[in-house]
């Protein structure tokens, strides 16, 4: 039997009976999509952490209080008071770490925002000047605070769209006072809406000079995060490992894995964050797996029914001469053919709803949300789905080679 | 001198359903020469579908010889068989066994998918056997559209279409009207005189097993008696155009 024939006869054995090969690839079509789907939209939304990571500038070195735990019994992980003003002093000396631009303290804390009669939860951020430039912020109305507010503590606030809208609605804020726990703080900026995608939402935000935040809101003597930068990308590597020998002298540390803080750039965070969606991925495609799984037991379950319902057939093509790999042959491929069809109609469903997913979080949700054709994912989808037929189909059709001829002259 | 093409020699099928033994063909010994339309008949039970179905390399003996067309078949492999069958025996079945939704062209074309008869000769053998049984105008139409004397003859025409040197009948008129019957018995002795095909015709009607020359009769397992027909009857003479 040559395998034009071969295929031209699975081919006919399949649309003898077009609706129940259609109800029977539907668990492995919506195997296939779900996967495709999922493996699309984990692609997307990399795409979109990165961007956002790699947007705050690649040149950023962010310094963390504590360290990584190594173990559960490493408490020194939640030092979280360790960076303190002399560090920032320490690492700001061209002497220590020559390279960096700047270098920022932060702060953060949470609050009620009130003016007048309304309230607002906010989050407090407290920073430098240097905010600004590296968000790139630019108030829409207003300005924003300066190094002479840093330095002289200065009661001033910028204030996001969000805060902006629920306490003063369309009013202008600017020179207004809002009250956080029990201080005034003047409105000297208001910030226009970011939207919905960037990693810091600063809609909801207050910012404030660190040292107005330290000591008359949070009422705390050290830092968050201290946020440096380089001035040129290839410098990072080098003042990562100037800051962590700035820091462990000042912290009077000699072993490296006693840190109480730690040192990570972009880059870092950039590989941490794909490494977490990557593994989210694929553990979504495990879950989506199943449904395969259950679809290839449905195509065992329904190939069985169709050996037993055309044993006939089988007898008689044995009759005529068939051998037994001629019928293992054309059950076995009319199963990989259904399966792949199957994987096929997944694919292009499974993509193309993560195309109109893409458009929609796009236009929905204002962010930049980039549609990807997961080739991988294609091609492993169309390769599973045809093993699916082999190994599903494999005993149907093994038992459908194994009929005795003398079944087909049995009477009806 | 003719040559015999079916050589018997006490062959026994016994089938085991795990606790007993059911005998269904206790030795029988017989042959058939090359050219010859013998007919096997008997009650039902006698065994004469067991028979056929050894004959036609379908099932193997439990016991005893087979020798088809000089070859001893009972040591061959299933491939083997399915070779023999495919070249050297057609089939024709009570009920017909055609392919639904399938022409009557791709119905008679399916033995030779299994042989390796060169595909460019295909629709011509087709073309050629449907003709031969005057279904000519019938070739693009589906079983469905034919009355169950056509189906018969496009199973004919699939029994001639890779040249066989034996044509396995079993009752082939037993699911048509008398009318239908007697065309399918004109075309199956037509085959055997005018084309030398061996025929082995399976029926329990004495009407229709005086068509051949030789009448087998089986009972209980065994062989009843072998007699030539002295007065054959002639489909042709009765068939009325």
């Amino acid at each position: 039997m040559t395998y034009a024939h071969l295929f031209k006869t699975s081919l006919t054995g399949l649309t003898t009976n077009r609706s129940r090969s259609a109800l029977t690839i539907l668990g492995i079509v919506i195997g296939i999509t779900a996967i495709m789907l999922v493996i699309s939209l984990g692609g997307g939304a990399q795409a979109l952490i990165l961007g956002q990571v790699q947007g705050l500038g690649t040149n950023t070195i962010a310094i963390i209080p504590g360290r990584e735990p190594t173990g559960p019994s490493d408490v020194s992980a939640l030092y979280s008071d360790s960076l303190k003003i002399k560090d920032v002093q320490a690492l700001q000396n061209k002497a220590n770490v020559p390279d960096l631009k700047f270098v920022m303290p932060t702060v953060f804390g949470a609050g009620t925002a009130a003016y007048e009669a309304n309230a607002y939860q906010v989050s407090v951020f407290g920073a430098t000047e240097r905010l600004a430039e590296i968000f790139d912020l630019t108030p829409n109305r207003g300005e924003f605070f300066t190094s002479d507010d840093v330095l002289s503590r200065t009661d001033v606030a910028v204030i996001g769209s969000k805060v902006v809208e629920h306490l003063f609605g369309s009013d202008n804020p600017v020179g207004q006072k809002i009250k956080i726990k029990g201080r005034n703080f003047k409105v000297i900026g208001t910030l226009p809406p970011t939207g919905g995608g960037s990693l810091f939402n600063f809609d909801s935000m207050t910012l404030m000079p660190y040292t107005t935040a330290q000591d008359y809101l949070l009422g705390i003597k050290y830092f968050n995060r201290i946020i440096t930068q380089t001035g040129t990308d290839a410098q990072v590597p080098a003042a990562a490992q100037d800051i962590a020998r700035t820091l462990r002298d000042s912290h009077n540390i000699t072993d490296a894995t006693k840190d109480d803080f730690t040192v990570q750039t972009q880059q870092d965070l950039a590989n941490r964050l794909s490494t977490i969606t990557g593994a989210l991925t694929w553990f979504l495609v495990a879950v989506a797996s199943i449904a395969l799984f259950v679809g290839g037991v449905g195509i065992m379950n329904i190939m069985l029914v169709s050996v037993t319902e055309r044993t006939r057939e089988i007898g008689l093509r044995k009759a005529l001469g068939a051998t037994d790999k001629d019928i293992l042959s054309q059950f076995l491929l009319e199963a990989v053919l259904l399966t792949a069809i199957g994987g096929l109609v997944g694919i292009i469903l499974g993509a193309s709803l993560a195309y109109i997913i893409a458009i929609v979080l796009s236009k929905g949700l204002g962010v930049n949300w980039q549609f990807i054709f997961p080739w991988s994912g294609a091609i492993m989808g169309l390769v599973v789905s045809g093993l699916i037929g082999l190994i599903f189909g494999g005993y149907p059709a093994s038992q459908a080679s194994k009929k005795s001829p003398i079944e087909a002259l049995r009477y009806e | 001198m003719t040559t015999n093409i079916i050589e018997v020699k006490n062959l026994k099928k016994a089938y085991h359903d795990g606790i007993t033994e059911t005998v269904a063909l206790s030795g029988v010994t017989f042959n058939i020469r090359k050219g010859e339309f013998v007919a096997i008949m008997g009650p039902s039970g006698s065994g004469k579908s067991t028979l056929l179905h050894l004959l036609g390399l379908l099932d193997s003996p439990t016991s005893g010889h087979y020798s088809f067309n000089g070859k001893q078949v009972t040591s061959y492999s299933g491939d083997e068989l399915a070779q023999l069958r495919n070249k050297e025996i057609g089939f024709v079945f009570q009920s017909f066994n055609l392919l639904a939704r399938t022409t009557v062209l791709e119905n008679v074309k399916l033995p030779l998918v299994y042989s390796d008869v060169p595909e460019h000769e295909w629709n011509e053998r087709a073309t050629k056997a449907i003709e031969d049984v005057g279904l000519g105008h019938r070739i693009g139409h589906h079983q469905a559209e034919l009355s169950g004397g056509e189906r018969q003859r496009v199973a004919i025409a699939r029994a001639l279409v890779t040249d066989p040197e034996v044509i396995f009948a079993d009752e082939p008129t037993g699911n048509l009207d008398s009318k239908s019957g007697k065309v399918v018995m004109s075309i199956i002795q037509r085959l055997n005189e005018k084309e030398g095909k061996t025929i082995v015709l399976i029926t329990h009607e004495t009407s229709t097993a005086e068509h051949s020359e030789r009448i087998i009769r089986l009972r209980d397992g065994e062989l009843e008696s072998d007699t030539q027909v002295k007065k054959r009857l002639s489909a042709d003479d009765e068939y009325v155009k």
